[in-house]
């Protein structure tokens, strides 16, 4: 999709808001549950009231420490929070408990796949812990602006990366990376579309072979991975035209807007805040002891990559498939469950990435949803390697699984689909075909060879797709010979 | 003698004895309020009904002989401390309608031991003064010239104590806001060690030098009152997880071979006759005691004024923010949008003290100036506290003034910031180290009191008590009562 002018490359690098997945607050007792009606879930802290204190949430400290392993990055000790100073109406103190010079993530890398199949290394600048601002809510109070606290004090960690990013499809490749990461450690449920990730895009351009960086512009508000894409397709674009055109980009934050599909500016650097960091006096810097890392360590989960060979060896599948499926943890589980019960680890993983999820695309469902169990699927394999049915004749049960939710062997006895392998059966089968097709047999004993498959279609038609194939072909193999 | 000129420890005696009630102390305070207070401003609100209530409760826990350590015995709140359902205004008309919907540690760590709550007293604006001439409530008057100030911040709590309205008041000191009004009306004042006492709900001024501690009548009864307020707070990070001695184990103790040291840097300036004499006396005092006098040095404490004047308006300037009118508190009328709501709110709610902090705060932390004045007041700050690191290798305490001179009139220094600055000259050090200090009476002078200043190495509040009250075994300027009229 790539079609700007070949002169140009772009230099992106993403900042990455992930919510981190504890029950309360960075700092904090109050819950972290989406969904509750506006300011039940923001307590005195969160209110900044005169005289409160934070006090740090411990779970953040295992959470930051995984990511950064993840990240292959190094973990600050000790780590220390600063204040960032900002005057808006959903940030209650007035300021943002953040981190500056010591964040805890810092100096990491991620090798992304692209979709040629080759790897890139991408820069992990640094991952720093933060609490969310509330939200302003416009609609609805008459010229007046309502705030909800509720999501106040939500923990969140940056993960800023290089400008080590040349395109948006590997914008998008950085990023999948990431959110599988983030879904494998069970560190954040990942959504975008409810604010759980966040994406800002720095973008700028510059002539190929030129070493000096160009003017970036930053581009809030992208919820979505093919948003992403589409926002840095088309700020590189406006970016070469601006130039093309004699124009200068100006350094400054943009927000981008689905419906037109454009970004445009939401305010300049001129009105840009001095955040004026300094040191949070109400929180001593952090130390993370090797004790308390190795422990944290230790309940690091398999990381996408390793599953993805554990998959190539274990269950003998291609490079592409073991990757696909270990993109997402809760795919890949769903496979080990399909292929541990019908023990046919490749049929498993063909229909995991085929029917099922072409089913739970068509739906909009995730995985979790998904309206056959790993089980069921797994029992459903069985009967296509126990020869109950054929492939063909499963696509169908599969389809009545889906929309009844009844079991495979109900399904298959109920609607008589079991497969016909009495020899007898499907010889007379056979015979009744062979005699109803003069001509064509005729063409085939004169040597057009080809017309085999034509027989075999025709006695497939004739048991209405239950004649075992393999015996299909056998016997019209003998028969034909005579 | 009357009920209000006994020591808290006196009361408590009586109050245990059954000689007296509670509520008849309380009471008999709640009289002298109304009849005194008046001219002397040192209450923002009385909660005479809260008080009779503690009181008869506390009166019951006595006959039924479940008495608490400090039950009965009437105090004050500074109003930087929050209390549940109490209006909390930090002296600022930002929050004059403030009830806060919850209490202090401070606050419930006393109530927990028995005391009744008699009100909360005046302050400098977010104890932001020396004075008490910067409140929204109106200027405190020193009982013992009405026109001369009371010292500030915590002004209302030391003239409560000093004119026998409460038995003793908590109090809040950033750069000395215990130690210079204990000194100016004649109190023991002492701030423990950073993270002894927990802020959290103390209404934060500079949170890295912000410490709660007492105002009170002599040595042994502040020893009473900080061992209440003191302790671990996990709900204050900055809280330090050390245990609370029972001050008054040793207060009794002789202090032969205490080591005394006297910064020379401090005994250099240029002080009044009278200070210099009765800080003299002090220091003959404690060598009669058997204390040993050494001279030592400071030699960057000179740098104490210009570091506190950098960090503690940024600290300020940040902890402020949150006034905004959106949530609580003041809010102007008719804001246009929310830029108007912002500017009118701060512009309107914060008087001129704190709108000058708020600005040096603001600038000394912006773009292109944090190097040059935050961060180098930072590195200053940790030269000043290894000077007393160093010097407490061969002394146990610090001996100076406390204040540079006795109390001024009101208005005196009121138009000329640094004058007024240089009032907390002696007591700056120990809150950028983070040191305990202690401040007690030790001469008069034309009818004013002064005050000696201990500074302990850190965790050390039971010396300076012990060294404190081993003084006052011998002195008498701690009894000495301001006639209030």
């Amino acid at each position: 999709m790539t079609i700007y002018n070949k002169s140009w490359e772009a230099v992106i690098g993403l900042e990455i808001h992930v919510q981190l997945a504890t029950n309360s607050k960075l700092f904090s007792g109050a819950s972290t549950h989406f969904g509750a009606l506006p300011n039940t879930q923001a307590c005195n802290i969160d209110l900044a009231l005169p005289g409160v204190l934070p006090v740090l949430n411990a779970e953040v400290l295992k959470m930051a420490v995984k990511l950064g392993k993840a990240l292959n990055a190094n973990i600050n000790t000790p780590t220390s929070f600063a204040r960032k100073n900002y005057f808006y109406p959903d940030s209650p103190k007035g300021y943002q408990i953040s981190q500056m010079d010591k964040p805890i993530v810092e100096d990491g890398f991620l090798d992304i796949e692209l979709e040629d199949g080759s790897s890139k290394k991408i820069g992990i600048t640094r991952a720093h812990l933060e609490e969310d601002a509330g939200k302003s809510l416009h609609e609805d109070f008459e010229g007046q602006s309502g705030i909800d606290l509720n999501r106040a004090g939500t923990p969140l960690i940056e993960i800023v990366s290089e400008p080590d990013i040349s395109s948006p499809a590997e914008a998008v490749a950085y990023l999948k990376s990431i959110h599988s990461i983030i879904r494998y450690l069970e560190i954040s449920d990942g959504n975008m579309a409810e604010g759980s990730m966040r994406c800002d895009a720095n973008v700028s351009v510059r002539k190929i072979g030129s070493k000096e960086l160009g003017t970036r512009t930053e581009t809030k508000n992208v919820n979505s991975f093919r948003f992403v894409e589409k926002a840095i397709q088309f700020e590189i674009e406006r970016q070469i035209d601006e130039i093309e055109t004699g124009n200068t980009i100006t350094q400054e934050t943009r927000l981008y807007d689905s419906q037109l599909n454009t970004t445009r500016p939401m305010r300049t650097k001129e009105f840009a805040n001095d955040y004026r960091y300094f040191p949070e006096p109400d929180l001593l810097p952090v130390v993370l002891e090797d004790k308390f890392i190795e422990e944290v360590l230790k309940e690091m989960p398999e990381m996408p990559d390793e599953k993805k060979c554990r998959f190539v060896n274990e269950y003998d599948l291609s490079e592409y498939d073991s990757s696909l499926l270990a993109a997402d943890k809760d795919l890949a589980d769903f496979f080990e469950i399909v292929s541990k019960t019908s023990k046919a680890a490749k049929l498993s993983a063909n229909w995991v990435m085929g029917e099922l999820s072409a089913e739970l695309n068509k739906e909009n469902l995730t995985i979790q949803d998904s309206k056959i169990k790993a089980k069921q699927l797994g029992q459903l394999i069985i009967r296509i390697e126990d020869t109950t049915i054929s492939g063909k004749i499963a696509k169908e049960v599969f389809e009545k699984m889906w929309s009844t939710g009844d079991e495979v062997d109900a399904i298959i006895e109920k609607e008589g689909l079991q497969q016909v392998t009495d020899l007898s059966e499907i010889e007379s089968m056979v015979n009744k075909v062979i005699d109803g097709n003069p001509d064509q047999l005729k063409q085939y004993l004169a040597g057009k060879d080809r017309l085999f498959g034509f027989f075999v279609g025709q006695v497939m038609k004739e048991s209405q797709g239950k004649a075992n194939p393999a015996q299909v072909n056998q016997i019209l193999k003998e028969r034909l010979k005579e | 003698m009357e009920i209000h000129e006994l020591s808290l420890i006196g009361q408590l005696n009586q109050l245990k004895e059954g000689s007296l009630s509670s509520t008849e102390l309380t009471q008999h305070y709640l009289d002298r309020i109304s009849n005194f207070d008046e001219g002397i401003n040192s209450f923002i609100t009385v909660t005479a009904d809260l008080a009779l209530k503690q009181a008869k409760e506390s009166d019951k826990r006595y006959k039924s002989n479940s008495a608490l350590p400090l039950d009965g015995i009437p105090i004050a709140h500074k109003d930087i401390f929050c209390t549940e359902n109490i209006l909390t205004t930090c002296g600022s008309k930002m929050l004059s309608n403030f009830k806060a919907p919850y209490s202090s540690t401070v606050v419930n760590n006393l109530s927990a031991d028995g005391v009744v709550i008699l009100g909360k007293t005046n302050m400098d604006e977010f104890a932001m003064g020396s004075s008490n001439e910067t409140s929204y409530f109106g200027p405190v008057k020193n009982p013992w010239n009405k026109e001369y100030v009371p010292g500030g911040s915590s002004g209302g709590s030391a003239a409560c104590v000093s004119a026998q309205l409460a038995s003793a008041a908590t109090a809040t000191d950033t750069g000395g806001s215990i130690r210079q009004p204990a000194a100016l009306c004649g109190l023991t004042g002492i701030k423990p060690t950073y993270g002894r006492v927990s802020r959290y709900g103390m209404i934060a001024f500079a949170s890295s030098l912000d410490q709660g501690g007492v105002l009170a009548r002599s040595a042994e009864d502040s020893a009473l009152l900080l061992a209440s307020m003191s302790g671990h707070d996990p709900k204050d990070s900055t809280s330090l997880n050390e245990k609370v001695p029972n001050f008054l184990k040793n207060i009794n103790s002789p202090i032969k071979g205490m080591k005394i040291g006297l910064p020379k840097e401090f005994f250099e300036r240029d002080l009044p006759k009278h200070v210099e004499s009765s800080t003299k006396e002090a220091i003959k005092t404690f060598k009669d005691l058997g204390a040993e006098i050494h001279e030592i040095s400071l030699p960057n404490v000179d740098l104490s004024l210009p570091v506190y004047y950098i960090i503690a308006p940024a600290e300020c300037s940040a902890n402020l923010s949150r006034y905004d009118g959106v949530r609580y508190g003041y809010r102007c009328e008719n804001p246009k949008d929310i830029e108007d709501l912002y500017m009118r709110t701060r512009e309107e709610g914060f008087g001129p003290e704190v709108k000058r902090r708020i600005l040096i705060g603001t600038y000394t932390l912006s773009a292109g100036y944090y190097d040059a004045y935050y961060l180098k007041a930072q590195k200053c700050r940790r030269l000043v506290a290894n000077d007393f690191n160093e010097a407490f290798k061969s002394v146990d305490v610090i001996l100076s003034p406390t204040t540079p001179d006795t109390s001024f009139k009101s208005g005196e220094k009121s138009n000329d910031p640094i004058e007024m600055y240089l009032q907390d000259i002696f007591t700056i050090p120990a809150n950028l180290a983070g040191l305990p200090g202690i401040s007690f009476p030790s001469g008069h002078h034309e009818g004013l009191p002064l005050g000696v200043q201990l500074v302990g190495n850190s965790l050390k509040e039971a010396e300076l008590l012990q060294a404190t009250h081993q003084f006052q075994k011998v002195t008498d300027w701690h009894k000495k009562l301001p006639e209030v009229k």
